[in-house]
């Protein structure tokens, strides 16, 4: 489940931010009456498509996952958090809807009508992306039911959806959505302007997405560094994972990788009293640390625990680096930086950006053992009791490799043909088809 | 009517929305593997691409709604039903992303050999996947399913004669109102030979339907008896209508008569899926799980019922935009057959 939430992560992310980039371009490509951006705007519209469809797919999959790997803990909460997933489905039928209506709407609608058409995109993805990412958040700060202990007997569905990790959890994935969706999309741009393909749309391709994701970057980090503080206040054993604090104290040192052993951190970079000072603003600040709980509820994987989180700290900061040398770049020139260095480190921050967002979900997922909700249900009861549970594993596993090619071979093929023959009519799943015989399109029925 | 009986009739809706249309996709899947390597089946494999287009995906959608409101509705019986069940449930799983992918790529893959492949990947797991959920439906109705953590054995409570046949059932009924939709297709299209290719087929499905119906009468005498009394007693007017509506399509492809048909056709689908709610009411898992004893709390019940109606008054007018935009299309492209143009500037 995790490795299928991992794929599906990625995907999602593109399904939430890549309308968005789509629209921008479209409406600088209006406004401007610039073809180069409504072009740009058309290409992303399909891949945004395929991105989708394989996108139901895997959600498809994840949600047969809830009962084939965890029956025990949907058996029990699925009445509590069931309904987020339930509002969820309203915005995935509304954004399927619309991203139809918009690549259909391409040759017949007037432009202003079809950029709105696009709009609802944009928004069911954000509200889709809060409906799930509200579940993940209740699994940490679960509330809204009762009794605490054995068959619920009643909830509140508004205390499960506005639950208290809510306010950090959703804006912190909604930010890397864009994020990671600008970084990789400009990644890709930058590539093809490495390899001598320094035409306008290459140019502009690289510029909408890199200053989205250039703006989200900052911001992120703010909100990320309130979620760390959050979670220092109401999951003190998640932060003493990160951070492999082994003993309750004040003046806690801040390191900075290493590797997490019983007495301490090893190796590493440590800055004295560092941690107590993030987490409370003073060096005084006490932060609780794993000896404060048993063995069996500490988290498991230590050091990958907090390594993962000081990667993701670490990317998030190289990104802003990323974000002042475009911005000194446009003072100065009005253009991005005409540098090789340049195109090379925009192409390598979208795979950077897909491993931050990896190790985000290393760090809340992992961080959150041994408990599937928190202080509630250990993982370990909530899983299935059913035997083979491995072979079912092992083929979605082999099944996902599949399918990640295919998508990736797929959107080359894409852009191949793009740039080949200035051949529009590339099919994509929801695209208008090409009929047998003469007619020209079709109704969905 | 209770919020608990409520809820079972929102999830009747999605499981009889899933098999109508998806089963109909299904079903194409399988004529697509059936119609013949190469040039022999280029036509009616390419008829049915062009009839699945967009609408595939809106096929899943209604299979996560139903099993979310499952989930959140009567969150017991899904764990027992997941657990138990978990080989044919994989297995469906792992058709459906075959499913996917294989349609995702075929429309994508220029060389012929990894379209063929993609192709013949497509329909292999459009057999797989209703195929399992028949055992699935099979083992639930023949009370194979206790509630609990895999508490049900995990391979005889879905290899058994009436699971099989409920599997062979499904694939045969996908196939069936498939061709039948496939017919209206082919009409849409100006294809006439493509409308007697699928007529006949529909024609043929539909006998092959009819016979496996009534066999899985016979085993559902001797393996689920509770769900065969229900048949015969409550649930017994929906099974008339059921025959009426599938002898109604027989008569109407027999006339070469489209109108119609691919009503009856759905009626006679839904009409039995409704047939089998009524016959084993009030039991969500027959004679273990009552639909009051298997529910959720209640105001997680008014909320799956909010949100079912908040859904139908956004989603449904959307889709009707969908529609009618896809429709004026139509006329507006016959009337101006013009090359598609390249940006959105001059739309």
């Amino acid at each position: 489940m995790a490795f299928t939430l991992g794929f599906h992560i990625i995907l999602a992310s593109l399904g939430v931010a890549l309308p968005a980039m789509m629209l921008i371009a479209n409406y600088i490509g209006l406004r401007r009456d610039d073809a180069d951006a409504l072009e740009l705007a058309q290409r992303w519209s399909k891949a945004v498509a395929v991105a989708f469809a394989v996108g139901a797919v895997t959600g498809t999959v994840l949600s047969f996952e809830f009962g084939l790997l965890w029956p025990a803990f949907t058996g029990r909460f699925g009445a509590v958090f069931g309904v987020l997933f339930a509002v969820e489905g309203i915005f995935f039928f509304l954004e399927a809807i619309f991203i139809a209506i918009y690549i259909f709407g391409w040759k017949r609608l007037s432009p202003w009508t079809h950029f709105w058409t696009g709009v609802p995109v944009v928004i069911t993805g954000l509200g889709g992306a809060f409906s799930v990412v509200a579940v993940n958040s209740w699994m940490n700060q679960p509330q809204g039911y009762s009794p605490a202990s054995g068959k619920v007997t009643s909830v509140e569905p508004l205390k499960v959806i506005f639950n208290p990790a809510v306010p950090y959890e959703v804006p912190h994935m909604i930010l890397a959505a864009y994020l990671v969706t600008g970084f990789l999309v400009a990644g890709i741009y930058a590539v093809g302007l490495l390899r001598g393909r320094r035409d306008r749309i290459h140019r502009l391709g690289l510029l909408i997405p890199l200053t989205v994701a250039c703006i989200a970057t900052p911001i992120q980090f703010v909100v990320g560094d309130s979620a760390a503080r959050a979670i220092a206040k109401d999951q003190p054993i998640k932060f003493a994972g990160m951070e492999c604090v082994q003993k309750t104290s004040t003046d806690v040192t801040e390191y900075i990788f290493g590797r997490c052993t019983s007495t301490g951190v090893k190796g590493g970079i440590g800055i004295p009293g560092f941690d107590s000072f993030l987490v409370g603003w003073s060096t005084s600040t006490q932060v609780t640390g794993l000896d404060s709980v048993p063995p069996d509820d500490r988290p498991p994987f230590d050091t990958m625990l907090h390594w993962s989180f000081d990667i993701m700290v670490g990317i998030c900061t190289a990104l802003i680096g990323l974000g002042l040398w475009l911005g000194i770049g446009w003072w100065r020139k009005r253009d991005f930086p005409q540098t090789k260095w340049f195109l090379r480190a925009t192409a390598v921050s979208g795979v950077a950006a897909v491993v931050a967002l990896e190790a985000g979900w290393i760090v809340t997922e992992v961080g959150r053992q041994p408990w599937i909700v928190y202080n509630v249900m250990r993982t370990s009861d909530a899983v299935t009791h059913a035997s083979g549970v491995w072979v079912t594993f092992a083929v979605v596993l082999a099944l996902y490799v599949a399918l990640g090619t295919a998508l990736i071979v797929t959107l080359m093929a894409m852009s191949r043909r793009w740039r080949s023959a200035k051949e529009e009519d590339v099919e994509v799943p929801y695209g208008p088809e090409p009929l047998p015989r003469d007619v020209t399109t079709e109704a969905p029925g | 009517m209770s919020q608990a009986n409520a809820v079972a009739v929102i999830l009747w809706v999605g499981l009889t929305m899933y098999a109508i249309f998806a089963g109909a996709d299904f079903g194409a899947g399988l004529w697509s593997l059936l119609s013949g390597r190469g040039e022999r089946g280029r036509r009616p494999r390419e008829l049915i691409d062009w009839a699945l287009g967009p609408v595939w995906e809106a096929n899943h959608v209604w299979l996560i709604f139903a099993v979310v409101v499952l989930w959140t509705g009567f969150p017991s019986a899904f764990e027992a039903v997941f657990s138990t069940l978990f080989i044919p449930l994989s297995l469906a799983a792992l058709g459906i992303v075959l499913r996917g992918s294989g349609f995702a790529f075929q429309h994508t893959a220029r060389r012929a050999g990894s379209q063929a492949l993609a192709q013949r990947l497509f329909g292999l797991a459009s057999v797989l996947t209703p195929f399992f959920m028949g055992t699935v439906v099979g083992a639930v109705a023949g009370g194979r399913v206790p509630v609990g953590n895999a508490t049900g054995d995990a391979v005889t409570s879905w290899l058994n004669p009436l699971s099989l046949v409920m599997g062979a059932l499904f694939v045969a009924t996908g196939a069936y109102l498939s061709a039948v939709f496939l017919v209206s297709d082919a009409h849409r299209a100006g294809a006439p030979d493509l409308e007697r290719y699928f007529g006949t087929r529909a024609l043929v499905a539909a006998l092959v339907t009819g016979a496996l119906a009534a066999v899985g009468l016979v085993v559902l005498h001797s393996h689920a008896r509770y769900v065969f009394d229900g048949l015969t007693h409550d649930g017994l007017p929906l099974v008339i209508l059921s025959g009426v509506c599938g002898v109604g399509v027989l008569v109407l492809l027999h006339r070469r008569a489209r109108r119609g048909a691919r009503v009856l056709a759905a009626g006679a689908v839904a009409s039995v899926i409704w047939g089998w709610g009524v016959a084993q009411h009030p039991y969500l898992l027959p004679q273990t799980l009552t639909i009051s004893a298997g529910a959720a709390p209640s105001a997680t019940l008014t909320s799956v019922i909010v949100v079912f109606f908040v859904a139908a008054a956004v989603v449904l007018p959307s889709l009707g935009l969908l529609y009618t935009l896809a429709q004026r299309n139509v006329v507006a492209e016959t009337a101006r057959p013009a090359p598609p143009q390249t940006t959105g500037g001059e739309a």
